[in-house]
């Protein structure tokens, strides 16, 4: 007797350890094959763009540290550098380094979680992510000197940076881009050639390069795909055009692929650091700038390369005290976008890990 | 560096290709009337010198008389970017033309726009809200909303 089949609809997340904050995949499995499924999302919506139509344009600022949560001080450079670009204001000289600092500190710490939570996903349950835990605390003790923070920092103001860095914090800098290489190397001896990682990584969820453009993939998910395209080398915002670093890339755009380009960025920001460490002059961290900014009447949009792609701000302003519009392009939520078609054909444990190595943050994604 | 690129220039090209489909042009973007908006973008995705191949972000924005829909273009190939604008009159139910068809990259943000906006998009695969629960009355992000 043949036995009857039908496809079976289970509901991944919203509240399920995987689906990194709360995330649903309405799958519809044949046995174990995913064939069909449907990102569900909202659960985390506030509504951030319409808040901010009624904030000033600073009062904006603590808001867009509660997008990517686990990369506030690239929201807020994102958020800073649109209007700055809008009003045309100028920013000293230390704030344009310390922001980058900022920026790359950030960059290393979300990748750290990044890779963490993916190798959570692969079945290493815990220790990968302890290991990487443990360096980014040193990173969230920098911030908490610079901003007094430790999750949202509301640190970068529109013409600067809220506060200079306290005296040891420069040491305290030296002492991690010092140590930091070293931590990736033991990442790379644990894990780069770890034969489970490679078996249930390697050919997994291949995102093509031609696909990637036309969903409009971007950061380290776009440059797995083989795509050389990063917002910092392409279209150089505050002085990233004084740093020398390489664009990671991968070649085929699978799991394993978006890690390694992770791993690989990690070492290209310690990189900008120690320039940045090197170079970092003295001077006043922020411009003179009105308490209630009215820039003209116009319209921008502000790009940077944030951890998990680009971070673009649409603003308009109708020179009132708060921003006529804004619109945030959010990358988690346009790299979603592919989640279809790389999980579809691969069984349920094969797409836990594809959606984790596309690294999102429901913050962002639902606004 | 990511080279604007000039408007005059790729206006006069578009107008020569669809006579009568430019509303406005300013220093900073093109308005194209919402019946050749297909049109004009499947010209600039494709044509050789062009080549947007890649859409960076879609919004909207409410202006009480009309409704102004914002493309971001870029072209990775070239480096260069456009800002190509349209504009949706009437407060009841406007539609626009999708442009899921040419980039993909469109779909959650078409349906964004849909959710926040109420702009609805004719040949998107899968029209309907994306952020807020089905039965959800208004639409927030318009400006009597609140």
């Amino acid at each position: 007797m043949a036995l009857r089949t039908e496809p079976f609809v289970v509901n991944i997340g919203p509240a399920h350890p995987s689906t990194h904050g709360v995330f649903r995949m309405r799958a519809t499995l044949d046995g174990e094959v995913i064939v069909d499924m449907e990102p569900v999302f909202g659960y985390l919506h506030r509504g951030i763009e319409k808040l901010a139509e009624e904030r000033t344009y600073t009062g904006v600022i603590p808001l867009t540290d509660r997008l990517d949560y686990l990369a506030s001080m690239s929201n807020n450079l994102a958020y800073v550098l649109a209007v700055e670009k809008l009003a045309e204001i100028a920013v000293p000289g230390r704030a344009e380094y310390l922001r980058v600092i900022m920026a790359e500190l950030q960059r290393i710490a979300s990748h750290l979680i990044a890779v963490g939570a993916f190798l959570n996903d692969c079945g290493a349950f815990m220790t990968p992510i302890l290991y990487m835990i443990r360096e980014r605390e040193k990173i969230l003790d920098l911030f908490e000197m610079a901003s007094g923070q430790r999750l949202t920092y509301n640190y970068m103001r529109v013409g600067g940076v809220s506060q200079d860095v306290p005296e040891e914090f420069i040491p305290a800098l030296g002492k991690f881009v010092k140590v930091m290489p070293g931590f990736i190397d033991e990442y790379d001896q644990l894990l780069a050639e770890n034969e489970i990682l490679l078996a249930r990584a390697k050919g997994v969820g291949i995102l093509p390069k031609e696909l990637a453009i036309n969903i409009s993939a971007s950061g380290p998910v776009l440059r797995a795909s083989g795509v050389k395209w990063d917002i910092r080398k392409v279209d150089p915002y505050s002085i990233y055009d004084r740093f020398e670093f390489d664009i990671p890339t991968g070649t085929v755009g699978d799991c394993y692929d978006r890690y390694r380009v992770r791993i690989q960025e990690m070492r290209q920001s310690v990189r900008i650091l120690k320039q940045a460490l090197e170079q970092l002059p003295p001077g006043e961290v922020r411009s003179d700038v009105p308490h209630l900014l009215r820039p003209p009447v116009g319209e921008v949009y502000g790009h940077i390369e944030a951890p998990k792609g680009e971070l673009g701000f649409y603003l308009v302003s109708d020179n009132s005290i708060a921003p006529y519009r804004l619109h945030i392009r959010a990358p988690s939520l346009i790299n979603l976008t592919a989640l279809r078609d790389m999980i579809v054909g691969w069984k349920v444990a094969d797409a836990i890990i594809i959606f984790g190595s596309i690294d999102i943050c429901m913050g962002e994604v639902d606004r | 560096m990511t080279v604007a690129l000039s408007v005059e220039e790729i206006a006069s090209k578009i107008e020569e290709n669809f006579p009568g489909s430019i509303v406005e042009s300013s220093p900073k973007s093109i308005v194209v009337n919402k019946e050749s908006l297909f049109a004009v973008a499947s010209y600039l995705k494709t044509t050789p010198g062009l080549d947007f191949d890649y859409l960076t972000a879609i919004t909207a924005v409410d202006y009480y008389d009309y409704f102004e829909v914002v493309y971001q273009l870029t072209s990775l190939q070239h480096n260069h970017s456009l800002v190509v604008k349209t504009r949706c009159y009437g407060r009841d139910n406007p539609t626009l033309p999708s442009v899921v068809s040419l980039w993909r990259g469109a779909d959650f943000q078409e349906r964004e726009i849909y959710d926040l906006m109420g702009i609805s998009f004719d040949g998107h695969p899968n029209m309907k809200r994306i952020f807020l629960w089905e039965g959800f009355q208004g639409h927030p992000l318009r400006k009597d909303y609140l």
